[in-house]
C-alpha cells in the first residue's frame, strides 16, 4: 500500500537531515524553485489535495485565492491538534519533520511567502524540539534562509508555540493567538486569503496537508489525484483509537471504506465479546455512526451523500438543515476514527464530549458559551441518573440554537455530535430520563 | 523586589523579537520565556513581561488567562495531568484519574501540602491511540494503566529530591515551588492588585 506521509514512520534516523536527504528528502523542494509558483499551485490543484485538518477544502484552490500583487505573504502550519481523537499531526512531526518543512517551504513559494510560522500545540514539547531541530538543520543546510536551495528566494521558517486552547485550531483564531492576543477567532470574511495574519493575505494549512506536497510535486498531481476518489486526492493518515485492537496511524487511501479501516487496518475489535456499537468518524464534532453506518469509503463527499448513513434530525422526524440548507449525514473530518463497543453508555460519552466543548468554547458567542454550557450539564445530570422530566428535549432544543448562529465552527462542533447522538441513541437518552426522578 | 530576567532569558527574548513584524507577537513566546524562568506567572512576572514588550498590563494579563498551559500559581515539582477526553475515558483514564486521588490525596486543581505533586484533569492530550495517557510536567506516559499508578508515584516520590535539586533557580525569582496550598497563590496575587481567579 502507498505510504507518503507515514513512510519514514519507525526510522528514527529518518528525523535528521543527512538520512532525509539520502531518502530523497528536499529533492521536491529543489525541483519547486525551477517551476514557477503558478506551475506548482496547477500541480496540487491537478492532485485534488484537500485539506487534512478537518474541513477538507482543496489545498490548491486556497493557495490561488492569494492576490497576485501581494507584497507581504504568509503560510501558517496549523499544528495546533487537539480535536479528541486527533493525534497523526503528532505523530508525523516526531517522525518526519523534514518533510513538514520541505511541503511548507514548497507551499510558501508558491504563494510567494517569505516566512512561513509553525504554530505548534503547547503540550507538544517533544515534538517542538523536533521541530526546532529540524529547522535549525535546514537552515545550516541552506534550505531556509538569504537563498532557498540556492533560489535566491529567502525564506524563514518561525516555529511557534502554543499555550493549552483548543479553539487556536481553527485558522482565525490562530491567528490572531500568533499576534499575541487571546485566542478568539475572527469573523470571516474577510477571509486570511486576503486579510489574514497581521493584516496580511495568509494561507493556513495543516500539518498533513503540507506533508503530501513534496510527494505530488515528485510524482506529480494525476498520480496523487488517482490513490483517491474524484475531487478528493491521496491518502489519509487515519488516527485510529478507543475499543479496536490496533490503535495507531494507519495511511489508507482516501475512500477506503470505514470498515476496513477499523477491522482490517485495525485488527477489528479489542475484545470478541463486545462487537462494534459506533464509531466517532472524524474527531469528536463529526455526527457519530452506529455500527449499521460503516459500509461507506472514507471521503467528503462520499460521507456527506451516502444513503448508508442516516441524516441527522433536529427532532424526530425533523431533518436538520446545516450551510446552504443540505442535510447532514457525516464527515470524515481530521480523519481520527474512534471505535465504540457495545456494552458503552452513549449518554456518559455524549456528556465528556459536551464538556470538553463547554470548556473550550471561547466565549465570544452566546449561542456556544452559554448553550454548551447548558447541554453540558444537562447530559453530565442525565448520565449521572440525576436527570429532570423533559430534559431530552431541551438538550435537542438547545442544540438547535448554537450551530449556524457563531463566529467560528466550534458551534457547529456542539451541535452536530449532539443531534447525531439523539438521532441515532435517542432511547439510551430517554431510558435515562424515564428513570429520573420526576 | 521587582524581577527581572536573567541574562540567558534576556538572550532569548532578543532573538525572539526579530522573528515577528510587532512586539505584541511575541507574548506568548515570552510568556513561555518567563513561566520556564520563574516557574509560574505572578502578577509580578506579568508585570515584567509587559515592561519588556511595551504592551499594557492588561493586555498580558488577557492573554494569560485565556491559555491553559500558563500558570497563575505555583505547581507542585511533578505536575500531573490526566487526560480523561473520549479516546482515553474508553480505555479507563477516569479509574487513572482516581487511582492518581488515591494515592496522593488529592482532588484534580489540587497540590500536596509539601509541594510535590498537582494533580489535574485535562482535556484530550492528542495521544488517543495510546491511551489512557498523562502527562507528567513535560513528558508524556502512554498508556498508563490503572493498575501502574501506585508504583509510578512511589517512584516519582523518590525521584522528588533530585529533580528539585536539578531545577536552575533563577536569582531574585522568589519561590518557584512553594509549599503552600492552591489558595494561598490566589490570595497573593488578590494582594498584588490583581482579582482571584478561578482555576482552570
Amino acid at each position: 500500500m502507498t505510504r507518503i506521509v507515514t513512510q519514514h514512520f519507525g526510522n528514527d534516523q529518518a528525523k535528521q537531515l543527512a538520512v532525509y536527504e539520502q531518502l530523497g528528502g528536499y529533492a521536491a523542494l529543489r525541483k519547486a524553485v525551477s517551476l514557477t509558483p503558478q506551475q506548482i499551485i496547477d500541480e496540487v490543484i491537478a492532485s485534488n489535495l484537500t485539506g487534512r485538518g478537518g474541513a477538507g477544502f482543496p489545498a490548491g484552490k486556497k493557495w490561488s485565492f492569494i492576490p497576485k500583487d501581494a507584497e507581504t505573504v504568509y503560510l501558517v502550519v496549523n499544528a495546533d491538534e487537539g480535536e479528541p481523537g486527533t493525534f497523526k499531526d503528532r505523530w508525523l512531526m516526531y517522525w518526519d519533520p523534514h518533510r513538514l518543512i520541505e511541503g511548507a517551504c514548497i507551499a510558501a513559494y508558491a504563494i510567494r511567502a517569505h516566512r512561513f510560522f509553525i504554530y505548534i500545540r503547547g503540550e507538544l514539547v517533544r515534538e517542538l524540539r523536533v521541530l526546532e531541530q529540524a529547522v535549525a538543520e535546514a537552515y545550516a543546510r541552506g534550505y531556509l534562509g538569504p537563498s532557498m536551495a540556492g533560489s535566491g528566494w529567502a525564506m524563514d521558517a518561525v516555529v511557534h508555540r502554543g499555550a493549552g486552547a483548543y479553539i487556536c485550531g481553527e485558522e482565525t483564531s490562530l491567528l490572531n493567538s500568533l499576534e499575541g492576543k487571546r485566542g478568539y477567532p475572527r469573523l470571516k470574511p474577510p477571509y486570511p486569503a486576503l486579510r489574514g495574519l497581521f493584516d496580511q493575505p495568509t494561507v493556513v494549512n495543516n500539518v498533513e496537508t503540507l506533508m503530501n506536497v513534496p510527494t505530488i510535486l515528485e510524482r506529480g498531481g494525476h498520480w496523487f489525484a488517482d490513490l483517491g476518489v474524484p475531487g478528493d486526492g491521496g491518502t489519509r493518515a487515519v488516527a485510529l483509537s478507543g475499543h479496536v485492537k490496533s490503535p495507531g496511524i494507519h495511511e489508507v487511501p482516501v475512500g477506503t471504506s470505514l470498515r476496513s479501516i477499523i477491522f482490517e487496518q485495525g485488527g477489528g475489535m479489542r475484545e470478541a465479546a463486545k462487537p462494534l456499537k459506533a464509531v466517532i468518524p472524524g474527531g469528536s464534532s463529526m455526527p457519530i455512526l452506529s455500527a449499521a453506518e460503516i459500509d461507506v469509503p472514507y471521503a467528503f463527499q462520499a460521507m456527506l451523500k451516502s444513503e448508508q448513513i442516516r441524516e441527522v434530525e433536529q427532532a424526530p422526524g425533523v431533518k436538520f438543515r446545516w450551510g446552504a440548507g443540505g442535510t447532514l449525514r457525516s464527515m470524515p473530518g481530521s480523519g481520527a476514527v474512534t471505535v465504540i463497543e457495545e456494552g458503552t453508555c452513549m449518554v456518559a460519552l455524549c456528556a465528556r464530549i459536551m464538556r470538553f466543548y463547554a470548556h473550550e468554547s471561547c466565549g465570544q458567542c452566546t449561542p456556544c458559551r452559554e448553550g454548551s454550557g447548558w447541554l453540558a450539564q444537562v447530559c453530565t445530570r442525565l448520565a449521572r441518573g440525576a436527570g429532570r422530566r423533559g430534559d431530552v428535549d431541551l438538550l435537542q432544543r438547545v442544540a438547535g440554537q448554537i450551530g449556524g448562529n457563531t463566529i467560528c465552527a466550534l458551534g457547529d462542533a456542539v451541535t452536530w455530535p449532539m443531534l447525531a447522538f439523539l438521532t441515532k441513541f435517542r432511547g439510551e437518552f430517554e431510558a435515562k430520563e424515564a428513570g429520573a426522578a420526576p | 523586589m521587582a524581577l527581572s530576567f536573567s541574562p540567558q532569558a534576556h538572550e532569548r527574548i532578543a532573538r525572539l523579537l526579530p522573528q515577528y513584524p510587532t512586539r505584541m507577537a511575541a507574548c506568548l513566546p515570552v510568556l513561555w520565556v518567563a513561566q520556564e524562568e520563574f516557574g509560574w506567572l505572578s502578577a509580578e512576572a506579568m508585570r515584567l513581561v509587559a515592561a519588556t514588550l511595551e504592551l499594557p498590563e492588561s493586555h498580558v494579563y488577557s492573554v494569560v488567562t485565556f491559555y491553559t498551559m500558563y500558570r497563575r500559581h505555583p505547581v507542585g515539582t511533578y505536575h500531573i495531568q490526566v487526560c480523561t477526553n473520549v479516546a482515553c475515558m474508553l480505555r479507563d483514564a477516569y479509574q487513572v484519574l482516581s487511582r492518581f486521588e488515591r494515592a496522593l490525596e488529592l482532588k484534580p486543581g489540587e497540590t500536596t501540602p509539601d509541594g510535590t505533586f498537582t494533580l489535574s484533569e485535562v482535556e484530550c492530550l492528542a495521544a488517543c491511540g495510546t491511551a489512557p495517557c498523562v502527562q507528567i510536567n513535560d513528558r508524556y506516559h502512554e498508556p498508563v494503566r490503572p493498575e501502574e499508578v501506585e508504583a509510578l508515584v512511589t517512584r516519582l516520590r523518590l525521584e522528588a529530591p533530585a529533580l528539585r535539586a536539578a531545577r536552575p533557580v533563577a536569582p531574585a525569582a522568589g519561590p518557584i515551588v512553594t509549599a503552600q496550598p492552591v489558595p494561598a497563590a490566589d490570595r497573593a496575587a488578590t494582594a498584588q492588585g490583581l482579582p482571584a481567579v478561578e482555576r482552570d
